[in-house]
């Protein structure tokens, strides 16, 4: 039976074909700008300096505070600078950056061997020395959300191979090519938390992915594939976990609270890479697609600059409109190409300038269909006029922090009100007010 | 090379509004074919007027209020062809032009615009018109191919058969009295996803249960008057009828018995028109009274409980 979630929406599936059948294959490019804050978290401290010759996985900034995990360099060469560099967010990023000597040289690894007979104790260790964090790109570290306390039990590891975003094949590519690898993260993670059940999420518009990890779980222990029904948020925390097992994440909680942890695919296959071969996380799967002339998925070094990656693409092939990190749902947009992927950076998309349009907002005509799509439940238009008013007590009433952002209610609007995006501007007033509240007292 | 940046998503469905009504205006024309088929030329003229001078109404009070000018988004249009469609064919044309200049601008207008009016501009205007010229509204419906009788409708009468009923070849207003080619249009509604099935199920249901009841004949309450157009393109207004689902049940099954109470109970068998404005009222307040059930919320107590 395919599972599934309430709600939801059908946004353009067709943009995956581009890339689906393309085999992965590897890119490396003259320099890596490897920037320090990619998890969330605070920022890594840079530990190299200008001039420095690093090796592949030497750790260049040093994990800070209880969310931080140590970056490593994706190439072996010299540091050619370590400085703050304009990034995605309006304040510069410190950054390092790397000349690749294209020698590929290991610093010393140590890996901890079959992830079914590894002490568990020494998983967790592992994934934070690995430096991983979510690779379907809520970058949250993953030791941290594998940390649970005591008293919190853990029923379910989710793997998450829904990938239910639009043009993205980069976890569907990694499910085929790759499937021992995430089942072996996936019993890793299992083992480390004393989890009984893993299930691999994947939607039914991926039927040879989900061959392919059934293949993968047979004479594994407690791992199994649920299909799910190709629908957008199917990839969402809450919804995957709410199609898989039934429950519900307490609002304002973590999936633990119902006693679930998701992990994404691509995580899963990091975690491997760390135990069985001691590697850190230095590389991904990325989907290049849309107004390319070669799209395709790569294995891209972190900190890879995008304009050299649409460049190994062939360039592109209309003028471009907007770029985005991620798919094209909750994508993040990037002010020019001139900038470095991070560890969650699974797609980048070209549009062209019509594609890239932006449409005005019409009046609400009241249709309700907001409603009908929202994944949790929530009435959009109406935390929409709260928000216009900037009546932020009202669209707090409204439960406007349980929206997920997913924009499923600012697909479907006949009258293109811009509403996820209002209501990602209400979400961080209120969580400043809150830090205001709270240091106030 | 200047990239735009906006927040995500990044894609919108092609329905927009304007798409919509034009699904709309697209599903009404096996009734406008019908209409003009059975009465003739003078239905034809009805119908242009209607529309015109909704879309003109419209048009003359955007220009003269400084607002934006919207009509291409076709709800004028498609408020006029309604008006056209539950008025008789012999319906003097002014008379069919002060009700869609009423609609727009009383009931659509003057309210805020679109979006904002409480009452279904159509339905309003075919009240108005009633109440001010009830003699045109309640005779003319004899035209065209039929001989000129005065007066009633299938539903004062009863003579009709259950094929001329379903074919519309019978007196009624120009749009509402072939049921097949509503029903057409019902189904272009639901498989463009433009309406959902709930609000016209639901009212012919509650129509038939309680028509039922009261002794009724079933076939007779769904296929004559203006129930089914009603029950297809007056009650799922988007505007004026309940969001959420729970809602749109309860408003739909209160339309179709406040329609069978009015006709069984009623001086005269407009049930129709009172039944959806009465039940356009109470949409806002239908919504509110439907529980909410936001994700992560009830779950939360259970487990408590556990």
């Amino acid at each position: 039976m395919k599972a599934t979630f309430h709600g939801g929406v059908h946004p353009a599936h067709s943009s995956k074909r581009p890339t689906q059948s393309l085999a992965i294959r590897d890119f490396v490019s003259d320099t890596v700008q490897i920037v320090m804050n990619m998890n969330i978290g605070a920022p890594s401290a840079p530990c190299v300096q200008k001039g420095d010759h690093v090796k592949l996985g030497q750790v260049i900034g040093e994990p800070v505070g209880f969310l931080g995990i140590p970056v490593h360099a994706s190439v072996s060469g010299e540091v050619v600078s370590v400085e703050p560099l304009p990034y995605l967010s309006e304040a510069p990023a410190m950054c390092v950056t790397i000349r690749n000597d294209f020698k590929d040289e290991w610093v010393e690894l140590h890996p901890l061997g079959n992830v079914e007979t590894v002490d568990p104790a020494l998983i967790i260790p592992a994934i934070k020395n690995a430096g991983i964090c979510g690779m379907g790109g809520a970058s949250f570290p993953t030791h941290v959300k594998l940390s649970i306390k005591p008293e919190q039990k853990c029923d379910y590891i989710l793997a998450n191979g829904a990938e239910c975003e639009t043009h993205l094949t980069a976890d569907h590519r990694l499910m085929l090519e790759n499937s021992t690898r995430i089942v072996d993260g996936l019993r890793a993670v299992m083992r480390a938390v004393g989890c009984p059940q893993g299930v691999i999420g994947i939607e039914d518009n991926k039927p040879d992915a989900i061959e392919a990890m059934e293949k993968a779980c047979q004479g594994r222990e407690g791992v199994r594939v649920q299909v799910l029904k190709t629908k957008y948020p199917q990839g969402g925390e809450k919804q995957l976990i709410e199609a898989i097992t039934g429950r519900q994440v307490p609002t304002g909680g973590l999936p633990i609270g119902c006693g679930c942890i998701v992990v994404n695919v691509g995580t899963c296959a990091a975690i491997a890479d760390a135990l069985i071969d001691g590697k850190p996380l230095v590389e991904r799967i990325t989907t290049v697609t849309g107004a390319v002339r070669n799209p395709a998925n790569l294995r891209l070094r972190i900190g890879t600059n995008v304009d050299d990656i649409i460049g190994e693409c062939g360039g592109y092939s209309v003028e471009p409109g907007k770029i985005f990190f991620g798919g094209a749902m909750t994508g993040l947009c990037l002010p020019h190409a001139n900038l470095p992927i991070a560890k969650s950076t699974n797609g980048i998309v070209v549009m062209t300038r019509e594609q890239a349009k932006t449409d005005e907002e019409d009046p609400c005509i009241r249709c309700g269909k907001c409603g009908e799509v929202c994944p949790i439940g929530l009435k959009p238009l109406k935390i929409k006029l709260a928000a216009d008013a900037d009546n932020i007590e009202a669209a707090k009433k409204l439960h406007v922090m349980d929206c997920t952002l997913c924009g499923s209610c600012s697909f479907i609007c006949p009258a293109r009100r811009h509403l996820t995006a209002a209501f990602k501007v209400a979400k961080q007033k209120i969580a400043a007010q809150a830090k205001k509240g709270g240091s106030g007292k | 090379m200047s990239l735009i940046l906006s927040s995500a998503p990044h894609i919108k469905t092609k329905d927009t509004t304007q798409r919509l009504m034009l699904n709309v205006i697209i599903s009404l024309l096996p009734c406008v074919a019908a209409g003009v088929y059975y009465f003739g030329l003078q239905a034809a003229i009805v119908l242009a007027v209607a529309v015109v001078s909704a879309v003109a109404a419209e048009l003359v009070w955007q220009v003269l209020a400084h607002q934006k000018v919207r009509v291409y988004d076709l709800s004028a249009a498609v408020t006029g062809l309604l008006i056209g469609l539950i008025v008789p064919p012999a319906a003097p044309w002014w008379m069919v032009a002060i009700g869609s200049v009423f609609a727009i601008i009383v009931v659509k207008q003057l309210f805020g615009g679109i979006g904002d009016n409480f009452l279904n501009p159509a339905l309003t205007a075919r009240a108005v018109l009633l109440a001010s010229w009830p003699a045109y509204m309640t005779a003319g419906y004899n035209v065209g191919r039929f001989d000129a009788v005065t007066g009633a409708t299938p539903l004062l009468s009863g003579t009709a058969s259950t094929m001329d009923l379903l074919m519309g070849n019978v007196t009624g207003a120009i749009g509402e009295t072939c049921k097949i080619a509503i029903l057409l249009g019902l189904v272009y509604l639901l498989v463009t996803r433009t309406i959902r099935w709930e609000i016209p199920v639901f009212t012919v249901a509650s129509a038939v249960v309680l028509g039922a009841i009261l002794g009724m004949d079933p076939v007779s309450v769904v296929l004559s008057g203006g129930l089914l157009f009603g029950a297809v393109y007056m009650a799922t207004d988007y505007v004026t009828s309940p969001m959420t689902r729970g809602g749109q049940i309860i408003y739909a099954i209160g339309i179709g018995a406040l329609i069978v109470l009015i006709r069984k109970f009623g001086d005269y068998p407009e049930g129709v028109t009172y039944a959806i404005l009465l039940m356009n009222i109470c949409a806002p307040l239908l919504d509110r009274m439907i529980p909410e059930k936001v994700y992560g919320y009830k779950k939360a107590k259970k487990e408590a409980k556990a």
